[in-house]
């Protein structure tokens, strides 16, 4: 098939309008991190450059463990919602029709669209209800609950793809239904679900509304942290985390970038 | 796992799992907004209490009403804070598609190496923190902010967009960007070029053959993109509590407020039913285009 792309370039038109979109996209983010090295304590004014920022950061001792949670809560929440996502994965794409299955596709398509506030609201009318006392777990199984989804349509897609003649090939020759899942599929869906995985650790690391409606004392999360300061305005630490946040997952997301463009060109 | 137990499992945990922590809360939310607010906590009432068996079932439905609604529809604020919330996002929306489209249409016209990149491109401020974003803004938006200190140096008069419905419509247009453009971009890249050549052959100018043959075609897309961003747009809170003003009513908001200021979780539950009743279409249209797509 020839694809527009391939029968002529882009035109300047083209060139101009993708030229603005990414302009638009990273021209904030930019000014966000070059602010984060401003010797002065007011943002937008330049007053020479320096990591004075960095230093305060790292004796800021509550901003530190609001890190400390938020870490945790992502990877167990992260871990947690992969592991649903990759059954849920398999049974939407796998069972076929089943009793219920109508109303399980749209409780895992649901959450994707929500509004946060709804989610977070009902999350802890339920914590509520149950009688358990609000703080860590709660987070974490806020967190799970919404990013198993977003795990869910990562596999999903990879799945539905992969050609199920392999695993059934492997059952004739004498495996259990579960060994060839595990033997077979599995590896051949490895990357989609460690992208399910990223997915899932940065939207919890990223999130604050269904977390400031599930935490409880003790239980800060790094987004709460800093929404709190950023109401009371803008302030160059806040500059100082969000470049290190953006510079840890951008790394992350570009290494898997790199390592999966690799992988197809060998 | 064509197993009948392990197949069984696949289903069982995530389903259950989603039922006790999606579909239940919501049941709740429904219950709490036909309950009213007391001075306890939990602040409402009435609470159903197990131990006194049917007669408690009976007492607990009986307190139920819908007085919460009744006073939500005769309040003039929480009526502008619904219309305002699918105004911003209508409009957000629309600008979005435009300003989306021909992003979209731009990256499919480069060759196969530069596409990939580009879809990155647009996907990683994605991963970067929301909030992070939005508060990037504020500097850019305030008084004293960068955008002022440019206009300053060409000599323009500065504008004062922080805390305005302007700069919630920035922030959002900024935020939903690449959940426009990557559907829209799904689409385009798969078309087939032998459409637009067959249009001009017989007689169409560029222009003509984008509106009667590439535009119809990625309708789809058009679709996607605009249900991905009007649905979470509607009941946005962090934009509007960034970047608009005191003035700026939202939905999401006055659940916030109603919740965490207010103390009135009946409120907050009834504005949150109102919200996704609005949404249910849209909702249910997304989620067929979804399993449309994935399967």
């Amino acid at each position: 098939m020839r694809r527009p792309s391939d029968a002529r370039g882009p035109t300047a038109f083209n060139l101009a309008s993708v030229a603005l979109g990414l302009t638009f996209l990273y021209a904030p983010i930019v000014l966000l991190v070059l602010y984060s090295f401003n010797a002065s304590r007011l943002v937008t004014v330049w007053g020479g450059f320096s990591t004075r920022w960095y230093g305060a950061l790292l004796r800021d001792q509550q901003m530190l463990d609001a890190v400390w949670v938020t870490l945790r809560v992502g990877l167990i929440s992260a871990s947690a919602a992969t592991v649903l996502g990759v059954l849920a994965a398999v049974a939407l794409v796998r069972a076929g029709r089943f009793r219920g299955s109508g109303v399980f596709a749209g409780m895992v398509y649901a959450p994707l669209v929500m509004p946060e506030v709804i989610l977070g609201l009902s999350l802890l009318l339920l914590f509520v209800s149950l009688g358990l006392p609000r703080g860590f777990w709660t987070v974490t199984v806020g967190h799970t609950t919404v990013t198993l989804c977003y795990a869910t349509v990562v596999v999903q897609a990879r799945l539905s793809s992969f050609d199920r003649g392999l695993e059934d090939a492997a059952q004739d020759l004498g495996c259990t239904p579960l060994k060839a899942f595990l033997l077979v599929t599995l590896p051949n869906i490895a990357p989609a679900v460690a992208a399910a995985w990223m997915l899932a650790f940065t939207l919890s690391l990223d999130d604050l509304v269904i977390a400031s409606f599930t935490s409880g004392p003790g239980a800060t999360t790094l987004p709460m942290r800093l929404y709190s300061q950023v109401r009371l305005g803008v302030n160059p630490e806040i500059n100082a985390v969000s470049t290190l946040l953006i510079g840890v997952v951008a790394a992350g997301v570009i290494a898997a970038w790199l390592l999966q463009q690799r992988r197809r060109d060998a | 796992m064509t197993g009948g137990r392990g197949r069984r499992l696949a289903i069982a945990l995530p389903y259950l799992w989603l039922l006790v922590f999606f579909a239940l809360p919501f049941a709740l939310v429904a219950k709490l907004s036909l309950s009213h607010t007391v001075l306890a906590m939990p602040p409402y009432a009435p609470r159903l209490d197990p131990s006194r068996g049917l007669a408690g079932v009976g007492e607990f439905l009986h307190g139920l009403s819908f007085t919460t609604y009744a006073r939500l529809g005769s309040d003039r604020l929480y009526v502008a804070a619904y219309l305002s919330s699918l105004r911003f996002a209508a409009i957000a929306t629309a600008i979005l598609l435009v300003i989306g489209y021909p992003i979209a249409y731009g990256m499919s016209r480069f060759g196969p190496r530069a596409r990939e990149a580009l879809v990155m491109a647009v996907i990683l401020p994605f991963w970067t923190s929301f909030l992070i974003r939005i508060y990037a803004w504020i500097a850019i938006l305030k008084p004293a902010g960068l955008l002022n200190q440019a206009l300053d140096l060409v000599h323009l008069a500065p504008l004062d967009l922080l805390d305005t419905n302007t700069a919630v419509i920035i922030g959002m247009v900024y935020a939903y960007l690449p959940f426009m453009v990557l559907p829209l971009y799904a689409v385009l890249e798969k078309q087939d070029a032998s459409l637009i050549e067959a249009a001009r052959d017989l007689g169409c100018t560029a222009t003509q053959a984008f509106w009667r043959v590439t535009f119809p075609l990625s309708l789809p897309g058009v679709g996607a993109g605009c249900l991905l961003c009007f649905i979470p747009m509607v009941g946005e809170f962090v934009i509007p509590d960034l970047l608009g003003g005191s003035r700026t009513l939202m939905l999401g908001r006055t659940i916030w407020t109603e919740f965490f200021a207010d103390r009135d979780w009946p409120a907050a539950s009834a504005v949150a039913i109102v919200l996704l009743a609005t949404l249910a279409i849209p909702i249910a249209l997304f989620q067929r285009q979804q399993a449309k797509v994935l399967s």
